[in-house]
């Protein structure tokens, strides 16, 4: 099913939650809410769109949109070698959405990055721990509020006595 | 006198792999459970490397950035350049020239060719094949000489600007190139006259890791992991870009999805990519590497800046920053096939001359999502083997 017919039998199924869709570049950006994206994905993969070439998010805080965080997913289908943004918003207050990790495994770790690095919490994922920051970091860097300089040092470090020397050994 | 045949109790032990291991090359962790030497669990953990790439990218212009892209994957950093001015000319919506297209495609192959001879080397010296390792190495310093040739360093090379190239190829490359590619040639066979039919590395690498074509597509595979399990997709012939559909190149293809087979498609990679490069020299057009600085998105010369009043002026209309590109307020996402994968950049732009969000597409961290799964049930000493199939880059991975 090409592109058009995927987006037009979208936009009726789901008439409520697809907010827009819109065009950048030749590009067609897909706007939805975000608790309805496990099923909005399923039918893209239904029609042909096999492949998820990649999950990340963007803090519209400052840039506008629909909610403040949007998570984006580009959906290739390698049979009309075409490719389609989706994104899904979702509120400050109600950081949740669904994971699509049972539709595609590659969502797993991505699901993480953007929980580690947005605060984005994914529901269904099996294994939502942080991934690039250790698991006792606090805050959210790509967030926009985020200072850039970060938070100064960490001083949290857990300190380990350690017995140095002869001296030690001997007690 | 009996002999009895009962099994011996083991205990499980969890040993910890990395992140200073030699045949991680870079800082993984993977900490394992073992049955004896079998694999029963692995958990990669990762983020040793993070160095906030995306975020610092929201504070740099749309040139600077582009040095940041080469600390990514260092092994190919040219392919990360032109990706990401790929992405920047696409939200922009800007017109190359096509002499700058073909330069560029010669460089990619070139990084190319680098980066599959150190992979193929690096999984070869880490299953005790120390030769390979060093006839491709040789080769690759000549090629990293023809990259210092043009862009003036051999790493970190950020040769393209939005909208071109910093400099064009110096007089007399072709032949240089024509060389190098010749050398290449003669240790591509070289390489396969060692391993191909050795049965050592038959036995450690046959069978090794494989990927069903399913899991390939379900993990988002990309690139020559993903050619070696079946999966016809090319970005260069599927989705060209830079003029890639004016080359004449076959897609290596394997089918069983091993070890043994991602190191075949990175050798027929490689002869590729030779065919490619004599391509492009062959059919190179004249021409300017920058569209017009009047336009507002591109840097003038270096020699015009330096020497007349008028480039200098265009340079900080360009770099300062209370000046600088108007990029129109959308996004782009552009994926090209870098030597690893599906290599894209996702740039989300306000209208400011830096961009709002940027966002790479990381081959290394997508390909090593899938390796916890691919050691199970195989022996300790298979780990190094896996490892060095999947190309792995600690500076894309963690970014």
């Amino acid at each position: 099913m090409s592109l058009a017919d995927t987006l037009s039998q979208i936009k009726a199924t789901f008439p409520e939650t697809v907010f827009d869709v819109t065009e950048h570049a030749g590009e067609k950006i897909i706007h939805i809410q975000g608790l309805v994206v496990l099923d909005v994905l399923g039918e893209f993969q239904k029609s042909g769109f096999n492949f998820l070439a990649d999950i990340t998010a963007v803090d519209n805080m400052t840039l506008g949109g629909f909610e403040r965080f949007a998570v984006v997913y580009h959906l290739l289908s390698q049979e009309t070698a075409e490719r389609v943004t989706v994104k899904a918003y979702v509120s400050e207050e109600n950081l949740i959405l669904p994971s699509v990790e049972s539709l595609w495994k590659t969502a797993d770790w991505q699901e993480r990055e953007i929980y580690d690095l947005f605060g984005i919490t994914f529901e269904g994922h099996p294994n939502l721990v942080r991934i690039m920051n250790p698991d006792d970091f606090e805050g959210h860097p790509l967030r926009k509020d985020y200072p850039r300089l970060g938070r100064k040092e960490r001083d949290n470090f857990p300190i380990v006595e350690r017995r140095i020397g002869r001296k030690a050994q001997r007690n | 006198m009996k002999v009895t045949t009962h099994p011996i109790e083991t205990d499980k032990m969890v040993l910890n792999f990395g992140p200073q291991h030699p045949s991680t090359h870079g800082t993984l962790r993977i900490i394992m459970e073992l049955d004896g030497e079998t694999v029963t669990k692995a958990t990669p953990e990762i983020g040793y490397l993070h160095s906030g790439f995306e975020k610092l990218g929201e504070d740099l212009d749309f040139n600077q950035y582009i040095t940041i892209t080469d600390r990514m994957n260092y092994l190919s950093p040219l392919c990360n350049n032109v990706a990401y001015a790929l992405a920047a000319e696409k939200l922009m919506e800007l017109e190359v020239s096509k002499r700058t297209e073909y330069i560029r495609v010669l460089m990619c192959e070139l990084s190319r060719i680098a980066d599959h001879l150190l992979s193929v080397g690096m999984l070869a010296v880490d299953l005790g094949a120390m030769t390979a390792f060093l006839y491709g190495f040789r080769v690759r310093e000549d090629i990293y000489d023809l990259f210092e040739m043009a862009t003036g360093t051999r790493l970190t090379t950020s040769y393209t600007l939005v909208g071109g190239l910093m400099r064009d190829i110096p007089d007399g490359y072709d032949k240089a190139v024509l060389k190098v590619l010749d050398e290449v040639d003669e240790v591509a066979n070289d390489i396969e006259a060692l391993l191909n039919k050795n049965r050592i590395w038959h036995d450690r690498t046959k069978n090794i890791g494989v990927i069903s074509k399913e899991d390939a597509i379900s993990y988002g595979i990309s690139g020559p992991m993903a050619r070696a399990a079946g999966i016809e997709w090319d970005i260069r012939v599927n989705e060209p870009y830079s003029r890639y559909d004016e080359f004449d190149f076959d897609v290596a293809i394997a089918l069983n999805g091993d070890v043994f087979d991602r190191y075949l498609v990175r050798m027929e990679e490689i002869r590729q990519s030779i065919k490619i490069c004599h391509q492009s020299l062959e059919k190179m057009p004249p021409g300017d590497v920058i569209i017009d600085p009047g336009s507002g998105y591109s840097l003038p010369p270096k020699d015009e800046v330096y020497n007349s009043i008028e480039g200098l002026i265009y340079h900080f209309e360009v770099t300062m920053p209370n000046r600088g590109m108007t990029p129109p307020v959308g996004e782009a996402y552009v994926p090209t096939e870098s030597p690893n994968g599906e290599l894209g950049f996702y740039i989300v732009s306000d209208g400011n001359r830096t961009p709002y969000r940027v966002r790479t597409r990381p081959p290394s961290l997508i390909n090593y999502s899938i390796f916890s799964k691919l050691i199970e049930g195989h022996m300790l000493s298979d780990a190094p083997a896996i490892l060095g199939s999947i190309n792995i880059i600690a500076g894309e991975l963690d970014r």
